[in-house]
């Protein structure tokens, strides 16, 4: 079936954002090849029902999404939302240095010295909700709307996980880099 | 004393810095009307703390995009590409 073959010639080329989320939203590398394989399967098999010319990525990520939550999650619920502190917008930006506003600042340098582990560790430790949404907004780019159809849930709710995901981001952040010494512990007070 | 965001302290056409702040997201996100992100912009352009901050989440931004890239193993494409092609076979002796 000519459709098929189709299949492997667009769909193939998600393969490595595709397992770059499963792997944040299973944090181990068996389950997110697993995850992977799965989603490709339910995608081959529907394809018949995708429309060409429509939003391919999303629609794979909504089944990627979809079978995380249905089969995955299960043992591995924590942390819970309500286990997140909530901080003040920007909580990263008036801790990381001096603002003198002149060119590449202090705290932009700082952000380059974050490693890989750290950021992916950061966005791994967000609870699942948060979690899925600051992945598909700021790992993988979607729009608001994105989500929303990618997620099930409405925008508004979309909107409120990635800036709360996005705090509690910055909050883990700032904890790496407390531990490895780069800041100091107190909140820039000026 | 409470910080409230970058603080110019001021207003610049409209638009104060708590305001600012609290539409940076969307405003970054690309996800506000024209007309809104027109004062936004505005803002911005006469507020220098507020620049910083935009500046600065932008980076973030891109430093999370950018560090958080996984290398798929050979193996899983190859896994991939065989349950597809025994799916495949099987639709096509069941059909
Ligand atoms: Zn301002």
């Amino acid at each position: 079936m000519a459709e098929q073959e189709r299949f492997a010639e667009l769909a193939m080329e998600h393969m490595p954002s595709l397992y770059t989320a499963a792997l944040r939203m299973t944090r181990n590398a068996a389950d997110a090849e697993d995850l992977v394989q799965e989603t490709y399967l339910k995608a081959y098999r529907a394809f018949g029902s995708f429309t060409e010319g429509t939003n391919l990525r999303a629609w794979l990520y909504r089944i990627l999404t979809n079978t995380y939550i249905n089969s995955y999650r299960a043992a591995k619920r924590r942390p819970e939302a309500t286990d997140v502190e909530d901080v003040e917008e920007l909580y990263l930006y008036h801790r990381l240095g001096a603002h003198d506003g002149a060119g590449m600042s202090a705290e932009e340098e700082a952000l380059r010295g974050f490693t890989d582990d750290e950021v992916k560790g950061a966005i791994e430790a967000l609870p699942e909700n948060f979690r899925i949404a600051v992945l598909l907004a700021d790992v993988e780019g979607f729009s608001y709307k994105e989500i929303a159809d990618i997620t099930g849930v409405p925008i508004g709710t979309v909107m409120s996980r990635i800036h709360r995901g996005r705090r509690a981001l910055q909050k883990t952040l700032h904890d790496f880099a407390q531990t490895r010494g780069l800041v100091s512990a107190g909140p820039a007070t000026s | 004393m409470v910080d409230e965001g970058p603080g110019c302290g001021g207003e610049a056409f409209g638009v104060d810095c708590e305001e600012a702040v609290r539409q940076l997201y969307v405003y970054l996100d690309g996800e506000l009307t024209q007309e809104r992100r027109r004062e936004i912009a505005v803002h911005l352009d006469a507020c220098g703390p507020c620049a910083g901050a935009v500046g600065f989440e932008a980076e973030l931004r891109t430093v999370i995009s950018s560090r958080c890239k996984d290398r798929v193993p050979d193996s899983l494409i190859q896994r991939v590409a065989a349950a597809i092609a025994e799916e495949q076979a099987r639709q096509r002796s069941g059909s």
